[in-house]
């Protein structure tokens, strides 16, 4: 029987790839370990090799074709002795429901019944990252011009354009030059800006976190990138004890103004050591800025502004919303303030907090109450360091309720800072406690029945708002 | 103390010599110090053990509290080292940091108001001992944790070759801090990308307690740089004219675009890790036989005195070292503490 050769997943959050070459014709033999195929991810370009031996019977997806999704029977191997049988095509089948790898990134993610099933957490948090903001950013003059990109080619942008205005900033990570960034986010930089500042490092972060800020320090502006913030910890020394307090310590004279960047919070089945969101852990220290952006728009506006403080940022990314597309305004230099919440979505019935990917969460979630009824207004911290405070209380005086949402542990977290201010600042605004929905308070499991229940979804935010507003 | 090329040990005399596999610096010469230089040594390290002495004495007054680590016994070495820079250097170090920053030339008053915690300290009382820093005079800290600076001199020497300014990167750290792992890590980096450092190692035999030997699987320390390549050279860091001989063939290294250097230079500290260690892990005899035989300070004065200095004129630059140190103490006795409102500035640089 002619086995199926299905469009493979490449990479945790791989949802669909161009098959750019098939290096195979039909009729050739093959034995395990042949180059069948190219096969394009946003990410990078991979050799598709053949696992079993046969005669490849039926090619079903030409070269060139583009968006094909994972699981996807991309052409049949006869095995040895068999009649290259013609194959019937079924060149659309869905995925299997046994398909385990999550699918990541797509942007038009297709009608099938069995593609729209949710089959993991991160796969909830990926696709409510589809929601654009319901207003537009109020700081922008009415009829800009937009542009769709992804959230990934916003950061490469603000820092190329950076990178172009002022010359002491440099980018510095492991495989942030020659391999065009593990996530790709810094595609490019090496060949406009060459080696002398897009710099690749050894796999050693306490190392180069202590020389981005000792060259910060020195009056260099560095861009550290993290391959996740996971890494990060093992250079959580120097972006606390010598970046965020060197300019204290030295009563104003010695600053540290350095960008530690990467992605941040869950992936996609990548566990418990991979997945966790550190916004809680910065906003803690005094010294730091800490930004986390939900869109393309806001990542430039922000990585831009991070870029040009004075002050070292800690700025977290989320590698689900990386391919997410976004409209972001065609602006010569678009540069948002720093410390700024925003409306996502007017209401006047409920508030919900959130940031980061809990955005999309929120403004799935205010979807399903508007058909409900109730109104609420979603608001996107972007700032974790400096926090809005006025923001979230002006919007308070206006619901009375509020709800917050993190893609992240609840003890010591944003949310019960977002608590604690409500009930200090705006106590007599509240007609029912505020509800926090985040995670679970365990380690994120691997399985994905269990990585599912354990992240944040847009059910579990409408039955807290539910609860807060007594439907 | 001949520089004649003819006075070192020429090793193409040995039957077999060994033949390196890669450059090597050469070994360094006692420093040709003129009576002048000498003399200036000699203040200079005096300056630095009277300001100890007296921090010594207010931290017993309870007018200095927290940590403070002297630098007693040491002085030679960042002497030696530091009279070979020039103003394009850098100079960053761990929390024994008083001494580094009297020859960066930052004024003892500035720096013992900062130990009292005062307005008028470097930084502003917010640092203290362990934390201090001028950015105009080139010192980079004054850091707390141990090891770090060794990652941020790095750093700073990305720094000068990325602007090209010329400039050397000066990390001091003790043997306690050569066995952090950011130290190789920085060691890496530094050779790969041929950055402009000398890792000068202040081997003063005792990480807080713990004796060398007792910490180090390899304990001749200047070989640590080895796996990466790194040449290290061992310094007498009890005599001045050797550690400024070791400083000169360091920068030399160094400014030719070589790579990193490491300096261990073997020293040894008269009092306690900070003032409340009892340093119970060393014999006071141990400590006395030093005193009495490598003092650094008595060594240069030894010299003076076989050049011909006066013993009227070595006096005459102690009483003027007293004078200045005591103005000092007084000084950061008397300067207001910082204004409360100075709780909440410098947190961040900008408004947000």
């Amino acid at each position: 029987m002619a086995i199926e050769i299905k469009m493979p997943a490449l990479s945790p959050t791989m949802e669909e790839g161009t098959l750019a070459k098939w290096l195979v014709k039909e009729g050739d033999t093959v034995k395990s370990g042949d180059i069948m195929a190219e096969i394009e991810t946003d990410k990078a370009t991979m050799e598709f090799e053949a696992v079993d031996e046969g005669t490849i019977g039926k090619i079903l997806v030409a070269e060139g074709s583009e968006g094909v999704k994972v699981g996807t029977v991309i052409a049949t191997l006869d095995g040895e002795g068999e009649e290259p049988a013609s194959a019937e095509p079924k060149a659309e089948a869905p995925a299997e429901e046994t398909e385990e790898k999550p699918k990541g990134e797509s942007e038009e993610t297709g009608a099938s019944p069995a593609q729209e099933k949710v089959e993991t957490g991160a796969r909830q948090l990926f696709e409510a990252a589809k929601h654009d903001a319901a207003v537009a950013d109020p700081a922008l003059p009415e009829g800009t011009e937009m542009e769709r990109m992804t959230l990934r080619e916003a950061l490469r942008d603000a820092m190329a354009e950076e990178m172009r205005r002022d010359d002491r900033v440099f980018v510095m990570g492991e495989e942030v030059a020659q391999y065009q960034g593990a996530y790709k986010v810094t595609q490019g930089l090496l060949d406009e800006f060459g080696e002398a500042r897009v710099i690749d490092t050894p796999i050693t972060e306490y190392g180069f976190a202590g020389i981005g800020s000792g060259a910060a320090m020195g009056g260099l502006k560095p861009i550290v990138e993290f391959m996740t913030f996971n890494f990060a910890m093992q250079a959580i020394d120097h972006i606390i004890n010598s970046a965020a307090k060197t300019n204290y310590m030295s009563g104003g004279q010695m600053r540290c103004p350095i960008v530690f960047r990467g992605p941040n919070g869950a992936a996609s089945r990548v566990a418990a050591q991979h997945s966790q969101n550190y916004g809680p852990w910065y906003a803690s220290v005094p010294g730091l800025i800490v930004i986390a952006p939900y869109d393309a728009a806001d990542a430039k506006g922000l990585l831009k502004a991070a870029i040009r403080t004075d002050d070292p940022v800690v700025f977290l990314e989320n590698e689900l919303l990386y391919g997410r597309s976004f409209d972001v305004p065609k602006i010569d230099d678009y540069v948002l303030p720093i410390g700024k919440a925003r409306i996502m979505r007017e209401g006047k019935d409920v508030t919900i907090v959130s940031y980061s990917i809990g955005v999309g969460l929120s403004l799935e979630a205010a979807e399903t109450l508007a058909k409900e009824g109730i109104e609420a207004e979603v608001i996107d911290l972007r700032t974790l360091r400096p926090l809005d405070k006025k923001a979230v209380l002006e919007s308070l005086k206006k619901t009375n309720r509020m709800v917050v949402v993190e893609e992240g542990w609840p003890t010591c977290s944003i949310s019960s800072e977002i608590l604690a201010i409500a009930m200090e600042e705006g106590f007599d605004d509240l007609d029912a406690p505020v509800l926090r929905v985040t995670d679970e308070d365990v380690p994120l499991p691997y399985a994905a029945n269990l990585e599912k229940i354990a992240l944040v979804n847009a059910d579990k935010i409408v039955a807290a708002v539910k609860k807060v507003t007594y439907r | 103390m001949a520089k004649a090329p003819a006075a070192r040990k020429a090793p193409v005399a040995k039957a077999q010599p060994p033949v390196p596999n890669r450059e090597r610096p050469d070994e360094p010469k006692l420093y040709e110090a003129s009576k002048e230089e000498l003399l200036e040594f000699y203040k200079q390290m005096l300056l630095i053990r009277r300001f100890e002495e007296k921090a010594g004495q207010l931290y017993g007054l309870g007018l200095i509290g927290g940590f403070c680590h002297l630098y007693i016994g040491q002085e030679a070495v960042a002497v030696g080292l530091q009279s070979a820079l020039s103003d394009k250097d850098s100079v960053i170090t761990g929390y024994r940091d008083h001494g580094h920053m009297l020859l960066c030339g930052i004024p003892p008053k500035d720096v013992m108001a900062e130990l009292t915690g005062r307005q008028a300290g470097i930084s502003k009382g917010k640092g203290g001992s362990m934390h201090m820093f001028s950015v105009e005079h080139k010192f980079y800290g004054g850091h707390g944790i141990v090891g770090a600076q060794v990652s941020l001199g790095t750093g700073l020497a990305f720094g000068h070759k990325y602007r090209k300014d010329g400039g050397v990167a000066l990390a001091y750290f003790g043997d306690g801090a050569a066995n952090q792992g950011q130290v190789y890590e920085s060691f890496n980096m530094a050779e790969l990308w041929k950055l402009p450092i000398i890792y000068v190692i202040e081997n003063n035999q005792y990480a807080m307690g713990t004796s060398v030997n007792r910490s180090s699987a390899e304990d001749q320390l200047y070989r640590r740089g080895e796996s990466f390549r790194i040449p290290g050279i061992q310094v007498d860091g009890m005599d001045v004219l050797a550690c400024r001989g070791a400083a000169e063939e360091a920068l030399e290294w160094v400014r030719a675009g070589k790579g990193p250097i490491i300096l261990e230079m073997k020293t040894y500290r008269y009092r306690g890790h900070s003032m409340s260690d009892p340093a119970k892990y060393r014999s006071r005899e141990e400590v006395q036989a030093v005193r009495d035989k490598s003092d650094p300070i008595e060594h240069a004065k030894k010299l003076l005195e076989e050049m011909g200095v006066k013993e009227e004129d070595l006096k005459a630059a102690e009483q003027a070292i007293r004078k200045q140190v005591n103005e000092a103490a007084d000084f950061a006795e008397q300067t207001p503490e910082p204004d409360p409102a100075e709780l909440y500035t410098d947190v961040l640089v900008e408004r947000y």
